[in-house]
């Protein structure tokens, strides 16, 4: 869907961007993630041009993008921004509305997306003729996206969408950003600093540094594959999280316990999920096992304390 | 109130004048505050855009906003002559600054992440603009305008300086002719106005964004309307055209005994005395009303045409000196009489020539005329006290104040310091009744038709024979304010008539009478 070859952004000596190249799949959701400075909100800007690239190219749906002008290629590429960038003298409505109007739509088509929108999001329905100044962080951020998914554009560009939320509300937007249906249909490129909301939401996470992907892949791979130091100590403070997050049961089956039958076992889990959700579902009952139906093996049942030992014997048959 | 009743009945009486006066300003302030905001507008819009240049424009305006007005004015002059259009592109000039600034210091402001947002949905850079920035700025870009209309308001009093009319020409005249009703029928209305235009954009900068998109439209409609009241001056009337300053038109051996005793007709228009004689050489007005001793006269190659018709009384230089100081600094008396008898009207017509036109300071002018009467000494630094002295603004009174400085300093143990540049003989009166100066050189002639004001009848008994005027103004003034005139310096300053010497030549007039039988017979 989206591809990148060679893209460079230079800045007088300094090298913002260097001759970086990746791939989005149709409805992947890559990650660009690194410190402040390391290139990923400039490379992020190219893709739609709000920054013009020194050399290289990006071509979108097999077209590149320096195709057409800058503004027919935006109002088909959703955009949001870490500080929302809603408008101040328009309402909500009319915020939501502008890709629409620039698009040329008739009123009866905006105002259904608008409504289809509108409840999608959860919005009470009174925000519409509100200004931004009258709604909270949390609102302002959800009519941000709204306003990006408003046309229904195939592509979505994400700058730091979370990062001027606090924790609480910033946790509550991001599980209803993964639960959106609108979002699974999209291919979306997000940039973050934060490295756990990028193992939360992203498919693919390209680690930058110092204008260069120092290493992408699935968050597994960057995990316990990691290509250098670097990658491994970026990871290394939310480590033990990230990867039973990172780890399928499936990935560690063969060093469960074989199952024993435990009868009335009403807790179970798929082998799809994360051991960290296996976790979280054994946590705070007082069941000590848990069934894990798998489609192609006997199913296993495993305490809190095998998974742990599951994890670190796979941990440990690892390449150093 | 007596004073306040006076005022009321001034205004009444000159209602006419003072609603063409009004309009006439509020003419001039808009014309020039629309023709700024759509110059200054896209210049600020542009310089938000491309940041390299702001520096270098917002200095250009700065340093125009620098300019004094009078001086602005005068330099217009050369350039595109005398009236309106001098007039409204100086305050053109004066209104750019805060409307630029304003434009750029908005745009600029305007939140970051919004105008990327904008750029991000796909909007052109022409509708970030009129959907994003303008509006956002608009309060920041309609308090410059409403700082540029207060500052048009006050500066277009200015304007009567170079003819263009407006509210001006009742303070400048009143503070010319000592009559404070006038000044306060032109600076009243000229502060309500201000105040008055102030609330009106303060309600406009304060109506909500949805609003303000009509009021952009209504705003350059309402600017055009109130500038339409401007009233170009009207075509000129006879052959000549008079330039008179405000002070000349309103007095009795001014323009009223010209039209009394003459009974000369001409196209007259009200301008400022520091421009006038340019405007005469620069061939934008013939008949101007000087002084006799003025070094521009020889300076603009002008000729004084002889009053035939006696109507002109004397105006021999002294100086007047508060009694009170008299006695503080015993010797001054003697000092200043030093002076007496050296310098005749040729003499003084010279010195005025020499710091006018060759541009010598009026310290040097002095000190060079006293070292050749041999009158200079050089100072003794007392520390006796200090004598304060006044002039007004123009020339002639600082080479003499810089005389007198040299003579005090010189002969006595007094220190001297000097106000020049007190305005004109009201400010310059008022300071020295009030202790603010110890003496000044007054001329006997604006004594007693100005500070004096006697009957008509005492006027023609004094008026016009030189030696009755002093005795007269020196009586009075001791019996009225406390204050002596001591003895003339020698050389009369007085009202006259001039014209370039080419065209007195070509049309063969010599005297005021001439003049008038020319304009009669060439209607």
């Amino acid at each position: 869907m989206i591809k990148v070859e060679r893209l460079s952004k230079h800045y007088g000596q300094s090298k913002a961007v260097n001759d970086i190249s990746f791939e989005v799949a149709e409805h992947e959701n890559l990650i660009l993630l690194g410190t402040s400075g390391c290139g990923k909100t400039t490379t992020l800007k190219m893709l739609n041009r709000l920054i013009e690239p020194t050399s290289g190219r990006i071509f979108i749906n097999g077209e590149d993008v320096t195709g057409q002008p800058p503004e027919l290629l935006r109002r088909n590429i959703g955009y949001v921004l870490q500080n929302n960038g809603l408008f101040p003298h328009y309402t909500v409505a009319e915020n939501i509305a502008i890709v629409p109007r620039l698009l040329k739509w008739d009123d009866k088509r905006i105002k259904d997306r608008m409504h289809e929108l509108v409840e999608k999001l959860h919005l009470p329905a009174d925000l519409l003729a509100k200004y931004p100044a009258q709604l909270s962080g949390g609102q302002q951020q959800r009519i941000g996206l709204a306003r990006a998914l408003m046309a229904d554009a195939p592509v979505l560009l994400m700058d730091e969408p979370f990062g001027a939320l606090d924790n609480i509300t910033r946790a509550k937007i991001q599980l209803e950003f993964k639960s959106l249906d609108e979002l699974q249909r999209k291919t979306i490129v997000m940039v973050t600093h934060d490295v756990q909301e990028a193992f939360e939401l992203g498919n693919r996470i390209c680690i930058m540094d110092k204008g260069r992907i120092v290493q992408a892949g699935t968050p597994a791979e960057l995990l316990f594959s990691p290509v250098n130091d670097f990658v491994k100590d970026f990871l290394q403070a939310q480590r033990l999280q990230l990867e039973l997050k990172a780890l399928t049961i499936q990935s560690i089956w063969d060093l469960l316990p074989p199952a024993i039958a435990v009868e009335g076992t009403e807790l179970n889990i798929r082998s799809t999920e994360s051991v960290w959700a296996a976790m979280e579902a054994l946590k705070g009952t007082t069941r000590q096992a848990l069934l894990i139906p798998s489609a192609a093996n006997e199913p296993k049942t495993s305490t809190f304390e095998q998974l742990m030992a599951a994890y670190h014997q796979y941990q440990t048959s690892l390449p150093a | 109130m007596n004073e306040q009743q006076t005022l009321g009945q001034f205004m009444q009486e000159q209602s006419d004048k003072l609603f063409t006066q009004t309009l006439e300003h509020i003419g001039l302030t808009f014309i020039s505050l629309f023709i700024a905001v759509l110059v200054g507008l896209p210049l600020g819009i542009f310089i938000a855009r491309k940041k390299q240049f702001s520096g270098t424009v917002l200095g250009i305006a700065g340093v125009l906003q620098t300019i004094p007005s009078i001086a602005l004015l005068g330099f217009m002059i050369p350039l595109l002559g005398i009236g309106a259009k001098p007039a409204i592109v100086a305050l053109f000039l004066y209104a750019l600054l805060p409307i630029i600034r304003n434009t750029y210091t908005g745009i600029t402001g305007v939140d970051a992440s919004v105008k990327e947002a904008a750029l991000a949905m796909g909007m052109s850079l022409r509708q970030v603009l009129f959907k994003v920035e303008l509006p956002l700025a608009m309060p920041v870009i309609l308090a410059g305008i409403r700082t540029a209309t207060v500052i048009n308001v006050g500066v277009a009093t200015l304007a009567s300086y170079i003819a263009a009319g407006g509210l001006g020409e009742f303070i400048f005249g009143g503070i010319s002719l000592n009559n404070s009703n006038m000044i306060l029928a032109g600076a009243i209305p000229a502060a309500l106005l201000a105040i008055l235009f102030d609330f009106l954009l303060s309600i406009v900068q304060k109506i909500s964004f949805k609003k303000l998109r009509f009021g952009l439209y209504a705003l350059p409609v309402i600017a055009l309307a109130l500038a339409s009241f401007y009233l170009i001056p009207s075509a000129i009337g006879s052959k000549l055209t008079a330039g008179f300053t405000p002070e000349f038109m309103g007095r009795q051996d001014g323009n009223l005994g010209l039209q009394q005793k003459y009974g000369l007709k001409i196209h007259t228009i009200v301008i400022n005395d520091a421009v006038m004689y340019n405007a005469a050489y620069e061939k934008q007005l013939d008949v101007i009303s000087g002084y006799s001793t003025d070094g521009r006269l020889k300076a603009y190659n002008l000729m004084v045409l002889e009053d035939d018709k006696k109507i002109f009384p004397p105006y021999y230089a002294a100086p007047i000196v508060r009694q009170s100081a008299l006695q503080k600094f015993p010797e001054l008396e003697i000092t200043l009489n030093l002076l007496s008898g050296h310098i005749n009207d040729s003499v003084m017509t010279d010195l005025n020539y020499r710091t006018d036109y060759l541009h010598q300071t009026p310290e040097r002018v002095a000190k060079e005329f006293l070292v050749a009467q041999k009158l200079y000494q050089p100072s003794r630094h007392g520390k006796a006290g200090t004598v304060r002295i006044g002039s007004k603004v123009f020339g002639e009174q600082y080479i003499l104040a810089s005389m007198y400085s040299m003579l005090i300093e010189g002969y006595t143990d007094y220190a001297t310091s000097t106000k020049t540049g007190l305005g004109g003989t009201k400010i310059c009166f008022d300071a020295l009744t009030n202790d603010q100066i110890d003496f000044y050189p007054e001329y006997t002639g604006t004594g007693l038709l100005v500070l004096l004001k006697p009957s008509a009848q005492k006027v023609q008994e004094v008026g016009l024979n030189k030696d009755k005027t002093y005795a007269y103004v020196q009586q009075e003034f001791k019996r009225q304010y406390h204050i002596e005139w001591l003895k003339p310096i020698g050389f009369n300053n007085a009202y006259a008539l001039m014209m370039r010497k080419q065209q007195c030549n070509d049309l063969g007039i010599k005297t005021i009478s001439d003049l008038k039988r020319f304009l009669d017979t060439n209607k």
